[in-house]
């Protein structure tokens, strides 16, 4: 009897680490949280994509909860989420924008052409802001809290759906 | 005839590094100690966008981006340790190819050991299992059975 049950033991050995392997088959890694999340949003100084004079800091981010979106022209997905960012707007959420190795004149043009949900827009040409934020493609969508905190990350296309589902709970939640 | 297709050989050859070397950065070191790290550091983080290569090795923008923050720390005469922390806070723990030791990730450098020492268990239980069992001596009665059924006569 004893005999049987540990010759029983190497196939329940082997159904779980099966198992586990095949867990993690389904994960996808592209799906990791961001590294700064429940930590401070990065200090930085930069002007804004409209007016070069005019430099910014992360002070910008405290007292409200704000989304803050890295985009930039050459991005296609960023196009096509402009619709939901601007529903976001409409909704009286905060959003600033990161303007992402990009160029004033082409970043201008991008929010002429597809709308302009942001308050201000943070210029990023040489993607210093963004290496801090540890983004490594656009778009990339923070929820800031009121004491400019990083409350949670969205990497790539805002979905209406992703509006619904994530995005709104979340502002709901740290409001 | 020959000579002319050794030479166009050589032409073709010289182009074909041209181009190869154009694609790989040139960086000054001040030491081969400095730019031996620069290469151990760049194979050692993985590229956050392209997943299964390292950041020397891939052409993603941010690996780009990466390398010349890696390098740029190098010059400023950060260590090695300074270095990789800069780019776990910003990337995460993912671009580490080697996971540090730390309480997450105890079940994964621990798992092999463990279960290396529970085989060493196994191996030594049935060891002396079958030690005990051979030197266990027969009674008259198992030996007068042996017996029998060894030297029994086939009937048929």
């Amino acid at each position: 009897m004893k005999r049987r049950l540990m010759l029983l033991l190497l196939p329940l050995c082997f159904l779980g680490l099966a198992l586990f392997f095949y867990q993690g088959l389904s994960l996808d890694p592209s799906q990791r949280d961001s590294a700064l999340m429940a930590r401070e949003f990065p200090t930085f100084e930069a002007s804004t994509l409209r007016d070069e004079n005019r430099l910014v800091d992360q002070t910008l981010l405290e007292g409200e909860v704000t989304l803050v979106n890295v985009w930039g022209e050459w991005c296609p997905a960023c196009k096509q989420e402009m619709p939901q960012l601007l529903e976001l707007a409409d909704r009286g959420i905060r959003m600033v924008g990161v303007n992402y190795r990009d160029s004033r004149e082409k970043g201008m043009q991008f929010l002429s052409e597809f709308g302009d949900p942001f308050e201000v827009n943070i210029f990023d040409p040489e993607g210093e802001l963004g290496f801090d934020l540890g983004v490594y493609g656009a778009p990339e969508t923070f929820l800031v809290d009121a004491d400019g905190v990083i409350r949670y990350h969205h990497k790539g296309y805002v979905s209406p759906q992703d509006v619904r589902e994530r995005i709104l709970p979340e502002v709901e939640k740290w409001r | 005839m020959a000579l002319m297709r050794t030479l166009a050989a050589f032409v073709l050859l010289a182009i074909a590094f041209g181009a190869v070397a154009g694609g790989i950065e040139l960086r000054e070191f001040d030491d081969p100690v400095t730019e031996k790290r620069y290469h151990d550091l760049t194979a050692s983080m993985r590229c956050p966008l392209c997943e299964n290569q390292a950041i020397n090795d891939s052409d993603a923008p941010i690996s780009a981006d990466m390398r010349d923050r890696v390098y740029q720390l190098l010059q400023d005469g950060q260590s090695d340790i300074e270095i990789i922390n800069h780019m776990v806070q910003r990337f995460g723990e993912y671009i580490l190819y080697n996971p540090r030791l730390e309480s997450r990730t105890y079940l994964l450098w621990g798992l092999p050991i463990a279960l290396v020492l529970l085989g060493a268990i196994v191996v030594v239980l049935m060891v002396r299992a079958r030690r005990n069992a051979s030197a266990k001596a027969l009674n008259a009665e198992e030996r007068q059975r042996i017996e029998a059924l060894t030297n029994r006569k086939r009937s048929s």
